[in-house]
């Protein structure tokens, strides 16, 4: 057993993949790269330093080059980034200045560098477009680069790991997390980056834990230090004792058990012990999460966001590169639906999601359906894209942060747009695709019965909901406890959201993350909500929790949660009513916000949904 | 300074959504490069040496801006062009 005489510390960040690992802290940090010396060089070594920094560039080049070369086959996307790094590196204004001012000033090539590169910041600095500004950050990274070979500091170099660890870094670089060997990574845990950063979707992709946005986490954590990482949880604990460590272990193994129990069982269909039948599917980013939703038996694809083809990139993707997107996880899926979701970003996600919002409050800004009609080309690109791509499988379309009938009625009008320009432009598309909204804000909710008359069906974006019913801002450490979908009021919103749908006749889903909430399922059950996605991992666990539910007996117990006023009541009576039940199938944290995108914070304003 | 006392000069309009960024920037640097004279990108009195990507970032042109590309030497006026087609095509985003 392992005995530590360091107290256990316990850091709160972003869930950035679920998963529980417990391992050894391995470090990647840049040593070496922040004191730079700084002395004079004689008359007669000024060549001499001038071309140890060009071989330094030389260098820093050809590790880029190779980097490159070596990047694995679905990180090809990020090459171009890579690629205008390659170009700086040789750049006047870098290059060419540093030479001139070991020349000019008889100074050392490390120096001369660091001068070079903040001159060249300091003209980001005056920039007032905010993603120009934000290159500023490219320059660091190949001034970095150099810098090392410079001083002959080791890279950061990840590929070399022997044995399985935890990688604790600042920030993943796309260069970084290129390089990593993913069968030695046990976990991720950085100080940066939200949920949408390369680490989070590849940690995501291959299941392994993740824990992000830590901000001290590189100073607090040793190497070889133990740490626990509870993905799901955003919680990292060094150092734990005895009792934690043996607690986690076991959390694990169950979890582990559990996922292979209910991954046997994946494909039987989701059918309750009244013999109800509930379509389970899942939430996905990259065309290619479309194998786990499969491999874990989801129904279909119940929020295909499509905000990744328009990120970290300066230009806004054309409709033939949409278009094949959207074609390949619709043929993939078919005849089972594609649900996909527009455009959920705020003009900055669309160039650069790293750089925090401008906004002073994006959350209530521009973004999602506001940014389309404001931009409507763009909005309009997309559609043609989607309809086309409905030609070949079974699309829905998803609207997000509807907060009023005017905005549907205004997409539907670019909506007849677009399908009237493909006809005249004789390509093929299908304009008979369900039109749906996002329910996240809750005023849609209020108005429910005016727009079920205006769209095919509703789906429920409980982060969103949840965060803008509350006045929750998640990001925010004092208030983030306060989050809860099991709020009264929120399960007293959604039942009244559903039963309006009913009445109308239109069906209402769920998309975000409550629903992956196996404790949340007797109340979802019994409110009547008929179909739940959520990530590909959870659909096993959510399947084989429902076939232990009877929906007569959810409809019930709801009653008696709608007579309850606070949420720790709640939480007691689904403990004393469906523990029992669902106790092993619960590994579930308290809040199981898997996404920490919270709309308000500094993550940006992506949304489950 | 006047910068358009020879002919070797050409106007351009960015017609990319985004304008001159990092993608494009590099684009037009990479062609730059290969010149064998300065090829400069104007912008009102303002002048950037087009093979410097930072230069160009920094000169921050939105969708619309005007732009005069001047070579240096007559015999760059085929990078020039080069370049220019570049812009019009929006630089195939």
């Amino acid at each position: 057993m392992h005995a530590t005489s360091t107290d256990e510390i316990r850091l709160k960040g972003i869930g950035g993949s679920p998963g529980i690992c417990i391992g050894k802290a391995y470090l990647v940090d840049r040593e070496g790269v922040s004191v730079v010396e700084k002395y004079n060089v004689s008359a007669e070594n000024i060549s001499k330093e001038v071309n140890r920094f060009k071989n330094a560039v030389a260098n820093a080049k050809k590790e880029l080059t190779t980097i490159i070369a070596d990047l694995p086959e679905d990180l090809k996307q990020h090459a171009y980034i890579l690629e205008t790094h390659l170009l700086l590196h040789k750049d006047k204004m870098l290059y060419g200045k540093t030479i001139d001012i070991i020349k000019n000033q008889g100074i050392n090539a490390e120096w001369a560098l660091r001068e070079a590169t903040s001159e060249a910041k300091e003209m980001f600095a005056s920039i007032t477009d905010s993603y120009l500004k934000g290159r500023g950050v490219d320059i660091e990274h190949v001034s970095d680069r150099i810098m090392r070979n410079l001083v002959g500091a080791k890279d950061v170099d990840i590929s070399g790991i022997d044995r399985r660890v935890i990688l604790v870094a600042h920030n993943l670089s796309p260069a970084e997390t290129s390089q990593i060997q993913l069968e030695k990574i046990m976990g991720f845990v950085t100080d940066r980056g939200g949920r949408d950063s390369h680490t989070g979707i590849i940690a995501r992709t291959l299941e392994i834990p993740a824990v992000l946005g830590l901000e001290t986490a590189t100073v607090i954590i040793k190497n070889n230090d133990i740490l626990v990482v509870d993905g799901a949880e955003g919680l990292v604990i060094i150092n734990p004792e005895d009792e934690t460590l043996i607690h986690y272990e076991i959390l694990a193994e169950k979890f582990k058990a559990q996922k292979a129990d209910a991954l046997r069982t994946s494909g039987r269909p989701a059918k309750s012990l009244d013999g109800k039948l509930f379509r389970v599917m899942g939430n996905i980013e990259l065309p290619e999460e479309i194998v786990a939703v499969k491999d874990h038996g989801g129904d279909g694809i119940g929020l295909f966001r499509t905000e990744f083809l328009y990120m970290n990139r300066a230009d806004f993707p054309d409709e033939q590169e949409l278009f094949d997107k959207y074609r390949e996880v619709v043929e993939l899926m078919s005849p089972k639906p594609v649900t996909i979701r527009t455009l959920d970003i705020n003009g900055d996600k669309a160039i650069d999601a790293s750089r925090p919002a401008e906004e002073a409050n994006p959350a209530l800004g521009l973004r999602a359906i506001r940014f389309c009609l404001k931009n409507r080309d763009i909005f309009k690109t997309q559609l043609r894209a989607i309809l086309r791509a409905a030609a070949h499988g079974n699309v829905r379309l998803l609207i997000p942060m509807i907060s009023s009938c005017e905005e549907i009625y205004e997409t539907r009008l670019i909506l007849n747009d677009a399908a009237e320009s493909l006809e005249k432009d004789g390509l093929e598309y299908n304009r008979e695709i369900e039109f749906g909204i996002m329910i996240e804000v809750p005023s849609a909710v209020i108005m429910a019965d005016a727009m079920a008359r205006m769209v095919d069906f509703f789906s429920i974006g409980t982060n969103d909901l949840v965060q803008y019913t509350l006045a929750i801002d998640r990001g925010n450490r004092h208030v983030a406890y306060l989050y809860n979908p099991l709020h009264p009021a929120v399960i007293r919103l959604i039942k009244q959201l559903v039963d309006v749908g009913k009445k109308a006749g239109i069906k209402t889903y769920m998309c975000g993350e409550m629903a992956a909430g196996i404790t949340h399922l007797p109340i979802l059950l019994g409110i009547g909500i008929s179909e739940l996605s959520m990530s590909p991992q959870s659909i096993p666990l959510v399947k084989n929790a429902i076939r232990k539910i009877s929906v007569a007996e959810s409809r019930a117990f709801l009653k008696d949660v709608l007579a309850q006023a606070t949420t720790a009541d709640i939480i007691q009576l689904l403990e004393d009513t469906y523990g029992g039940i669902l106790s092993e199938t619960i590994y579930a944290p308290p809040a199981p916000d898997l996404s920490g995108e919270g709309a308000l914070n500094t993550q940006g304003s992506d949304s489950i949904g | 300074m006047n910068v358009l006392t020879n002919d070797n000069t050409k106007k351009v309009t960015v017609t990319n959504e985004l304008g001159l960024h990092a993608r494009p920037a590099a684009l037009v640097a990479q062609l730059a490069l290969q010149a064998k004279s300065d090829i400069w990108l104007i912008k009102n009195d303002r002048q950037v040496d087009a093979s410097s990507i930072i230069d160009i970032l920094t000169l921050e042109c939105k969708k619309g801006t005007e732009l005069i590309l001047r070579a240096v030497n007559d015999s760059d006026m085929a990078i020039v062009e080069k370049i220019a087609t570049l812009f019009e095509k929006g630089f195939t985003e």
